[in-house]
């Protein structure tokens, strides 16, 4: 009987994955846009005897590691599930929908919306991808000289030219200092290769801090309310715990120090170690930009208190308004005259973001300076593990900080590339922020930097009840309704969490230009509708 | 000072990893300062130069600079079967290389892997009983490398240190490292290396008895097949009894299968954990929970440095699915590179295809080159003093057994190193040739030995078993003093 039943769940679950008749994805989709928890078509069969019961095998829902269960990442989460089910169906079903296609706005993944990548870059990685090209004459009439001389360049610092092999844990010598002379240039201040720890993106640099820091959930993290969830997921699949501080809306997302010493003594008197401070500048989602002087109180805040400074700075190349520029903690500190002895300092970078918008080529590094020597044996150990990230990504991370510079045969058409898509990518942040102003009910901070939007949506009491009724919380509530009339993924801002009681929603300012008008009009259109039905 | 070495999570003070550990580093310092240095400490072909192959490359090369496929002249450097295959791989992106794909890989890839895997198990579709053998892409999940893949599985799999892991001894210290980081117990259980390292069923129930003695809820076994460092290639009766054990024991098996193409002797030839376990039939088709694993590093591939991997779950309840999907998002996606050289891998070219010839003398040449060393290296030790040497059957790795004499203990003791360290040591400083101590992968109590590569070149093989032998006779001669040896 338990194997008929298992058969039974098997089938239907194989069903659903095969293209449905629409009736029955019209009832799929009510079941799915009514449940809260994170779903899937299996959980329908969940109740199924013998198809996900805790009885005889080893890991089960019931059985696996509690903190997997606890993390969350709503970025790639229950809406974008929804969107993918809906995208899946528009290919069959193209009249049952008030839009003909999905447009994620849900993450910062900008060569999904067309951006072109930087061909300079991408001419320097083929020819390092197929080495034997630089043997034959003809590839000199395929690509620029510039390539061809920095692809040799790369190579040479690369034992025995082999981009198939495993490199040094923290990455290839000669890759780590073209960076470190990139963050010298940056700065002003000289930086140390052998404090440069190459990723596969950021992210595995930021759980590598986590696993080293956290050992217990009485070991704390300030973080950023509103947040990036890679920080809430990794606390928790570390076993720590978040120690909240809350940026000010009304005054543009403002950090305030006064607010970070609050958090830390209420963590001090539940018991709480803290032992760093997460600071994402540009700010995802909230795309503020930090004055330099927030940043020195910030740095004096971390030295007192005795804090490690993470300093998420992937959006360092995403600054869109002239009265604000980026700085990093690392100059910051430095040009207050701390040194390796007065501050512990961790800084993030992406090859995922800025204008060469890389993401799917996982490339990054965490730049570790005020560490004893043996805390950086203990890192050091810790990357060796997964031997090393990469290749590519890291000839990519040495590209993105020594990219042309004038005088260089790539330069120009580098410089227009580039200038192009951070220009326009302002335009649309203006464009789009003006546009989230208008709706009734909507306020929008400017976006100074990143790649995002994160309005406050003002609901009114009637669509708050509706969302209790229909146990999702009521961004979500919304965003859902907005995806089923207009196609267009957003993440509620419960995803990165807000001040308990107001709601917002995130959106990229990624999609290509020419789309923008028309997004702007279905999110206008569709929040009329959404007010009409729920205003108070 | 923020952070002290004191406060540092005790899990990751505990954890080792000796293949990148104090020898590695030792013979990086002897490099800087100019000498020679044979590094075989790791699984890394193409450090040793083995070439990588070059279907892939172009393929690659062009999903790199997309734009080349719009120049006229791209044919008079790539031929039209590369050509075409980087166009069927961007159009199943969606933006690129450099688009975040699904978190679980590109679906069109997990697509390649699934038929491939039902083709290397014998049951190529269509085929005739869909129930009976089948492989879902919704359970392959693409990794960046296959480290990654166990470290997700077991993240999933350990609650805390009262969860136990079994590991064969000697083992790859990836389990070890993880399991450790993870804060759960290793259960070891001990592979017979006078069977040619064997897997007998009694040291695993005996293992698991003693955990359990101790309070340990023993979740998972992992086998290595072939082996790291062993080498052994299991049988399929072996594999029986091994999926029969987690049966009864309700164990997760975990099969790092990552050198399924590395096997030098024809009497066992590759076999999957999934393909024994679905020919089994029920009740253990249907309840055995298994994560099968493979990767781009090894084979005749060899492509360490792309970082590609993917697992197949198999009895996997889909909300565990779930959760183990939900963590992958949190990495947002596996780089795409190497999801086009797993695909590249899974279905290489084919017979009529411009590339198939030079892919197939290429993939062979390294093979059969392989297959020699292999035996070159085992002779090579077996005619030393004091060291014994089990067949490398397959993977890429020899662990000769070296049988150290008292005076060689006592040295190693007075200088405050375990004994295999001491004796790698001096290897190293004499030689160049960079080895990894075989307690970095556990061995019996007194029984030592070390992990070298199979992957110097052919002809510099004869060279550096000279010389590794002109080092060993001198020691084993120097510390020699008739008192009787260290052996199992």
């Amino acid at each position: 009987m338990r194997r008929f039943v298992i058969g039974q769940a098997k089938n239907l679950i194989d069903q659903t994955r095969r293209p449905r008749p629409h009736h029955n994805n019209i009832r799929l989709l009510s079941l799915l846009a009514s449940d809260p928890i994170p779903v899937s078509s299996s959980r329908l069969f969940s109740d199924m005897p013998g198809s996900d019961s805790s009885s005889s095998l080893p890991v089960t829902i019931d059985s696996i590691n509690p903190n997997v269960l606890k993390c969350e990442y709503a970025v790639r989460g229950e809406i974008v599930n929804i969107a993918q089910k809906l995208q899946d169906d528009l290919k069959i079903n193209k009249d049952a929908y008030p839009f003909d296609e999905i447009i994620y706005c849900n993450i910062g993944n900008p060569q999904s919306l067309s951006q072109q990548p930087i061909t300079f870059f991408r001419e320097v990685l083929a020819l390092c991808s197929h080495t034997a090209l630089l043997d034959r004459d003809e590839t000199h009439a395929l690509f620029s000289a510039d390539s061809i001389a920095r692809a040799w360049k790369i190579l040479d610092q690369i034992p025995g030219k082999a981009t198939g092999a495993y490199s040094h844990s923290q990455g290839i010598k000669g890759l780590r200092d073209a960076i470190a002379a990139g963050i010298e240039a940056r700065d002003g201040f000289p930086a140390d290769p052998n404090d440069i720890f190459m990723t596969d993106g950021a992210s595995p640099g930021v759980h590598m801090m986590m696993q080293l820091l956290i050992s217990s959930e009485k070991d704390g993290i300030l973080c950023p309310i509103p947040q990036y969830p890679l920080y809430s997921a990794s606390i928790a699949l570390h076993g720590g715990s978040l120690v909240p501080y809350y940026l000010d809306e009304a005054s543009g997302w403002g950090l305030e120090i006064s607010e970070l010493k609050k958090q830390l003594e209420d963590a001090k008197s539940k018991g709480i170690t803290v032992r760093a401070l997460a600071v994402i500048n540009p700010g995802n989602p909230t795309g503020q930009v930090l004055s330099e002087e927030n940043q020195r109180d910030i740095v004096d805040f971390c030295k007192k208190e005795g804090l490690v400074l993470l300093a998420d700075e992937v959006y360092q190349e995403n600054v869109y308004v002239p009265d604000k520029k980026f700085h990093s903690f690392k100059k910051v500190a430095r040009s207050m005259g701390y040194g390796e002895k007065d501050i512990s300092l961790v800084s993030f970078q992406s090859i995922s973001k800025g204008y060469y918008g890389e993401c799917g080529k996982r490339g990054g590094y965490m730049e570790v300076t005020g560490f004893t020597s043996d805390v950086r044996e203990q890192i050091y150990k810790v990357a060796s593990v997964n031997l090393c990230s990469n290749i590519s990504g890291q000839i990519l991370a040495s590209l993105v900080m020594s990219p042309p510079k004038p005088g260089d045969e790539s330069y120009e058409s580098y410089i227009a590339e580039k200038e192009g898509i951070l220009s326009s990518m302002a335009r649309r942040a203006k464009t789009l922020e003006e546009a989230l102003n208008k709706l009734e009910g909507i306020t929008c901070n400017r976006a100074e930097g990143a790649m995002y939007l994160f309005p406050c949506i003002n609901l009114p009491q009637k669509a708050i009840a509706a969302a209790e009724a229909a146990k999702t919380a009521p961004d979500t509530f919304y965003c859902k309704r907005l995806l089923n009339a207009t196609g267009i993924v957003l993440v509620p801002g419960s995803g990165f969490r807000q001040v308990p009681g107001t709601w917002h929603f995130r959106c990229t300012i990624l999609p290509q230009e020419d789309k923008i008008p028309a997004i702007v009009n279905r999110l206008t259109e569709f929040h009329k509708s959404f007010m009409d039905e729920f205003r108070d | 000072m923020a952070l002290e070495y004191d406060s540092l999570n005790e899990n990751v003070k505990k954890c080792q990893y000796a293949v990148r550990g104090e020898l590695y580093l030792r013979a990086s310092e002897l490099q800087k300062e100019g000498k020679k240095i044979i590094f075989t400490n790791v699984g890394n072909p193409h450090a040793l130069g083995q070439k990588p192959l070059t279907f892939p490359r172009q393929v690659v090369a062009l999903c790199q600079a997309p734009f080349l496929l719009d120049n006229p002249n791209v044919g008079m450097l790539f031929p039209a079967d590369a050509i075409a295959r980087a166009k069927h791989y961007l159009s199943l992106t969606s933006g690129g290389l450099g688009a975040y794909s699904d978190s679980r890989g590109l679906p069109g890839v997990r697509k390649e892997v699934a038929e491939f895997i039902e083709r290397r198990d014998g049951y190529p579709r269509p085929c005739a009983s869909y129930l009976s053998y089948h492989s879902d892409p919704e359970l392959i999940f693409l990794t960046d490398g296959a480290s990654k893949g166990v470290m997700q599985i077991l993240n999933c799999v350990i609650r805390g240190a009262g969860d136990g892991i079994l590991v064969p001894v000697p083992q790859y210290p990836l389990y070890s490292a993880t399991i450790s980081l993870l804060g759960g117990s290793l259960v070891p259980y001990y592979l017979d290396e006078s069977e040619n390292w064997g897997l007998d069923v009694n040291n695993l129930k005996q293992s698991v008895a003693q955990a359990r003695s101790q309070g340990i809820s023993v979740r998972a076994m992992v086998i290595i097949n072939p082996g790291n460092p062993t080498g052994q290639c299991l049988s399929e009766a072996n594999l029986r009894e091994i999926l029969r054990f987690c049966y009864n024991e309700k164990l997760v098996l975990l099969g790092d299968e990552v050198y399924q193409q590395n096997i030098y002797q024809d009497e066992r030839p590759f076999i999957s954990s999934k393909k024994v376990l679905m020919d089994m039939g029920s009740p253990f088709s249907k309840e055995v929970q298994l994560v099968s694993f493979h990767t781009v590093s090894k084979g005749y591939w060899g492509e360490c440095g792309q970082r590609g991997g993917y697992f197949e779950m198999t009895n996997f309840p889909p909300r565990v699915v779930e959760e183990i999907y939900k963590v992958a998002s949190i990495a947002l996606s596996p780089n795409v590179s190497a999801q086009i050289f797993m695909g590249l891998m899974v279905n290489p070219p084919k017979p009529g295809d411009i590339s198939y010839d030079q892919f197939t003398r290429e993939s062979k040449g390294i093979l059969e080159s392989l297959r020699r060393r292999a035996k070159i290296m085992t002779d090579g030790f077996n005619s030393c003093k004091n060291v014994v040497c089990n067949f490398t059957e397959g993977a890429m790795y020899s662990f000769p057994q070296i049988r150290l004499p008292p005076g060689a203990l006592q040295a190693a003791k007075q200088a405050g190193k375990v004994p295999d360290v001491f004796y790698c040591l001096k290897l190293l400083e004499a030689t160049g040739i960079s080895t990894v101590p075989g307690s970095g992968f556990g061995q019996k109590e007194g029984v030592f030995h070390l992990r070298t590569t199979i992957l110097p070149a052919e002809e510099e093989m004869p060279e550096i078993m000279d010389s590794f032998k002109k080092f060993n006779d001198a020691f084993m001669t120097q510390y020699d003093n008739n008192f009787g040896y260290s052996r199992m």
